[in-house]
């Protein structure tokens, strides 16, 4: 186990929607399976992102959005890390995003999508397979 | 044929596809009830007639024979110029009831300038900052004739005042008012996480409404009591049940505590239900909310008044059942659980568009989603009787089974103190969680089939229309809050500002000093970010 | 490989470099004895600070307000919070930031969540290296939170100059676990959220359990004023809030008056000594624990010793003193 890194995955509400079932949800089972999962709690700036991301150098974030602010949200986020020159980390989107966004939002280097009904093992895998370190 | 043949043919036969059968709140379901289930059953003090106490079959003796339920969908986008628009269309064609949603950043109560309102402006419902705002939202709508429901909760005390101050402006008084305001902050901290002050001011500022109104508005709904919410984020109906019934008598308690009359008060109080899949588990749900409501007011708060005893909901169809995969079979499942809140006997309902696991509802949508009411209210049959299902063992049965669950939760809760306590020990949050992670499971193990997700899966994607929404919205309400903060008395402002933060220093009943800085158009950031000073914030722990 | 560079950047105040360390530190070993080769000499500035109560007693939002008032004084400062790592699955849910929601900025206040990562001492390892990155840093003050539950979240907290542990009025557990666990290293009690009904009773319980397990005396009256004059603390009991920063004033002059205590010449040698001691036991029962588990899985002679074992000619102690020898560690 000493050998083997474990992967650290930082779990978001960024915003002020309250809905935070599914990144809960999402949070126990990267738990379950083994990796090590901050979860930061509801209502966070960019600013707040972007700073934890700094200090507790996640392998992955997991950034949950239902209310449609990922269009203003996610393009910020993604300066505020290049100004900082953070790129070896993997950022992936989950929630409620309409197809058109998705391309937009992989274009400025997000991953993932998954919505609602997508299955747990699928974004443990997600988040396994999709590392950049 | 032999015996053993035979024996094989029927063993077949009561072979069963599953070794059990629960409903989504854990309860076990057998294969076959019969009067041996209901075997103390005794209709006058179980059921009684429609109308009547304990109000199991219904409110009022004809329901839907006199009139049908309140068909309200919620709506609230971008600015208030749009919203606006939006009402007098709905007006213009027969609507008589408002339901308003609000933005996100107001119902947290920052300005639209903070960082944290960015990209949420106009995003989820309406963008209100100032009286002025308001006074545009409500342009040309006789506020005397219509009812309006308001989706607010923490600052629900200061959209409050903002409708009385638009009224006041268009000569109405606030006895003339009609009209919900959700006010329900104890299932904030439980599940919709919308908090905004720790449980204990927060509940002070709920009982200035409720005294407040019982003296100047008395016609105003003070508290919707909600389930909703617990329910989306992963209750079983069960837990749904208890812990709205258990806020409603934190608040009947805090009321009376302050010196109200029960009967002065309770009357004011609404509900507001979650419908999801299992069909007779929500109808069975509904009719147990009533007879415990009923029962606990008369017997435990001592209410006379068979009006303080009944429990009058509205309804949503379960959000979170809607799938992103083949997005139109939401339509069948809205139905079922629109039907199962009508044979419920709820008061009015809000029926889920098809296409919300995937954006905001385009019109057509939204269309549908009303037109299945309606088919259900005119096409079905199901509102020519009052309460078609009592007397079937088995509802009867799941109705008795369920009371009991609710009460062995309310032993519970009383343990751990009463429903703040439990908030605070995390008790709620974490009956939720395991819930919710436990049904996420279930599903992915196979052993809940959600049709399309987990079977009869189809690869290809759909194509559904979708709406969007741009950010121009932002930009003009920043404008508007701008604008007003320069036309404003700054100093009587600041005095009047001064006054509402020696107030809440103390223990008077707020709202008066609220209606004064409405008046001088205070936003509601700044009144909340008063009051945060004086109350402090609420943070919630992690619980998973 | 070579960290000279993420060193350098580290000495320059790189945020972005600190958090990178700690995360080698965590996952190698052998990187970490490099890293902390290269920085100990500037290390032994910092202020540290244990932080532990059971569940609920409001470490979190303690911290947040403590926090406030060393950032007040112009202190700059490290939080590390350490959660449990579950050990079915090997992972972790680390949940503390969620309550330390106040807007710090990124410069004066650093935070970083850790998993204990199971047994063998690792926690108190990767905890103690994480320490010294952040006093290297520049961190004026560290503190270290944990729930304060066995052995080796005991042994993080014999670095930390003081000890603070939180306690709640109504919760009765709390004082039986203290009991079990920290209570002979423990400097300050804080009963926590002293609005809430049986603050004094909580009060009375730990004065009760100190005198009777540690031959404290608190009812005379002197008993603490002497504090300054005894070889040995006697713990401080203190009523705070930890919402509103009720009492947090008292806090922090007994916090100085504990300070003042270690600073004086013979207690602070004897208190690094200690923690050298501590800590060095800590590297070498991780680094022998993992030689022996290395050896046991691959070296032929143990092999047969185990048969050996099996077939009942040898015994278990025998073969352990046979390993011992065999890395050269008899007496």
């Amino acid at each position: 186990m000493s050998k083997q890194k474990i992967i650290k995955v930082l779990v978001c509400k960024p915003g002020l929607d309250g809905h935070d079932r599914g990144a809960k949800v999402i949070a126990r089972a990267l738990r379950d399976a083994g990796m090590e999962v901050i979860y930061t709690g509801l209502h966070q700036t960019p600013d707040d992102i972007v700073n934890t991301i700094i200090q507790e150098d996640p392998d992955a974030v997991m950034l949950s959005f239902l209310s449609g602010a990922h269009n203003t949200l996610c393009p910020v986020i993604m300066e505020k890390l290049k100004d900082q020159g953070i790129d070896d980390v993997l950022m992936g989107v989950g929630g409620i995003i309409p197809e058109e966004d998705k391309i937009t939002l992989e274009k400025l280097g997000y991953k993932g999508f998954q919505g609602p009904g997508t299955e747990l093992k699928e974004v443990v895998e997600f988040v396994r397979n999709n590392l950049k370190r | 044929m032999t015996e053993s043949q035979e024996k094989k043919i029927s063993d077949t036969r009561n072979k069963e596809r599953q070794a059990k059968f629960k409903n989504l709140s854990d309860i076990d379901i057998k294969r076959l009830y019969t009067p041996d289930d209901i075997k103390d059953f005794n209709y006058n003090q179980d059921l009684g007639d429609p109308g009547r106490y304990p109000f199991t079959r219904g409110v009022y003796p004809s329901m839907y024979r006199g009139q049908l339920w309140t068909m309200r969908q919620f709506a609230g986008l971008g600015t208030a110029e749009h919203t606006n628009e939006r009402f007098k269309f709905l007006i213009a064609h027969g609507q008589t009831g408002l339901s308003v949603a609000f933005s996100l950043h107001t119902i947290y109560g920052y300005e639209a300038t903070d960082p944290h309102s960015l990209g949420e402006i106009g995003k989820e419902g309406v963008a209100i900052d100032t009286l002025r705002d308001m006074e545009i939202l409500f342009d040309g709508i006789d506020l005397s004739t219509i009812s309006t429901s308001m989706t607010i909760n923490g600052p629900a005390a200061i959209l409050l005042a903002m409708y009385i101050v638009v009224a006041e402006k268009q000569g109405h008084a606030p006895s003339e008012l009609r009209g919900t305001i959700q006010n329900d902050v104890l299932k904030e901290y439980m599940a919709q996480k919308s908090w905004i002050f720790p449980p204990e001011p927060s509940m002070r500022l709920i009982i200035d409404t409720i005294e407040y109104c019982y003296k100047e508005v008395p016609q105003w709904y003070t508290i919707s009591i909600s389930g909703y919410h617990i329910r989306e984020a992963g209750s079983t109906a069960v837990q749904e049940l208890a812990f709205t019934l258990a806020n409603g008598f934190a608040y009947i308690e805090a009321a009376i505590e302050r010196g109200l009359d029960v009967d002065d008060f309770a009357q004011r109080l609404s509900f507001f239900f979650n419908s999801h899949n299992n069909f007779f588990e929500e109808i069975c749900k509904y009719r147990t909310s009533r007879r415990i409501w009923a029962k606990r007011l008369k017997n435990k708060y001592g209410a006379k008044n068979p009006s303080s005893m009944r429990l009058r909901f509205h309804t949503q169809t379960a959000g979170v059942s809607l799938t992103a995969q083949e997005p139109e079979n939401n339509i069948a499942r809205v139905t079922l659980q629109a039907l199962a809140a009508v044979l419920g006997g709820t008061q009015s309902l809000h029926t889920n568009s098809f296409d919300e696991a995937l954006c905001l509802p385009t019109e057509k949508a939204a269309k549908i989603a009303l037109r299945t009411q309606q088919i259900i209210a005119h096409e079905s049959g199901v509102c020519d009787t009052v309460d078609p299902l009592a007397g079937s063992y088995y509802v009867e049965w799941l109705t008795n089974k369920m009371e009991q669950e609710v009460e062995n939760y309310f032993d519970k809760i009383d343990e751990l103190g009463g429903v703040i306590p439990a908030i605070r020990a995390n008790f709620f949050q974490k009956e939720i969680a395991n819930a919710s992670y436990k049904y996420q499971q279930e599903i992915e193990n196979n052993e809940r089939i959600i049709v399309g997700v987990n079977k009869y899966k189809q690869e290809d994607s759909c194509s559904t229309e979708i709406l969007k929404l741009d950010d121009t919205i932002a930009e003009e309400q920043v404008k508007k809050l701008n604008d007003i903060k320069n036309l404003r008395n700054d100093k009587k402002l600041a005095s009047k500002l001064e006054n509402l933060k020696r107030a809440a220093e103390g223990t008077e009943n707020l709202m008066p000093y609220i209606l004064d800085v409405v008046r001088e158009y205070a936003s509601i950031g700044e009144i909340i970010t008063i009051l945060k000073q004086i109350f402090d914030v609420y943070r919630e722990d992690s619980i998973f | 490989m070579d960290y000279s560079d993420l060193i350098a950047k580290l000495k320059e105040g790189s945020t972005r470099a600190v958090a990178r360390l700690i995360t080698i530190l965590e996952n190698d070993i052998n990187a970490s004895e490099a890293i902390i080769n290269s920085i100990y000499k500037d290390t032994g500035k910092a202020y540290i600070m244990g932080v532990t109560g059971a569940p609920g007693s409001g470490k979190s939002t303690f911290i947040s307000t403590i926090t406030k008032k060393f950032l007040k004084k112009g202190k700059k400062i490290g939080i590390i919070c350490v959660d449990p790592t579950s050990p079915l699955t090997g992972g972790a849910l680390l949940g503390d930031r969620i309550r330390m929601k106040e807007n710090f900025s990124l410069n004066n206040v650093f935070i970083r969540s850790m998993a204990n990562r199971g047994q063998l001492g690792g926690l108190a390892r990767a905890t103690e290296d994480t320490i010294k990155i952040l006093d290297a840093y520049g961190c004026d003050i560290i503190i270290v939170e944990t729930v304060g539950v066995g052995q080796s979240e005991v042994d993080i907290f014999k670095s930390a100059h003081t000890v603070i542990v939180l306690l709640v009025p109504g919760m009765g557990d709390d004082i039986q676990a203290i009991k079990a666990g920290i209570m002979e290293i423990t400097d300050i009690f804080a009963v926590n959220k002293m609005d809430l009904p049986g603050a004094d009773r909580k009060v009375t319980d730990i004065i009760q359990m100190l005198e009777m397990n540690m031959n404290y005396n608190y009812t005379s009256e002197n008993a603490n004023k002497n504090n300054m004059k005894l070889k040995q603390w006697i713990p401080e009991i203190v009523k705070i809030n930890s919402i509103t920063g009720e009492n947090f004033d008292t806090l922090l002059d007994i916090i100085e008056k504990h300070k003042a205590f270690m600073d004086k010449l013979e207690i602070y040698s004897s208190y690094l000594i200690n923690r050298i001691k501590s800590e060095t036991i800590q590297i070498l029962r991780y680094k022998l624990t993992k030689k022996v588990e290395e050896l046991i899985h691959s070296n032929k002679l143990i092999e047969e010793n185990i048969s050996q074992v099996v077939d009942k000619s040898l015994d278990p102690y025998s073969m352990a003193n046979l390993i011992i020898k065999l890395i050269g560690l008899e007496d």
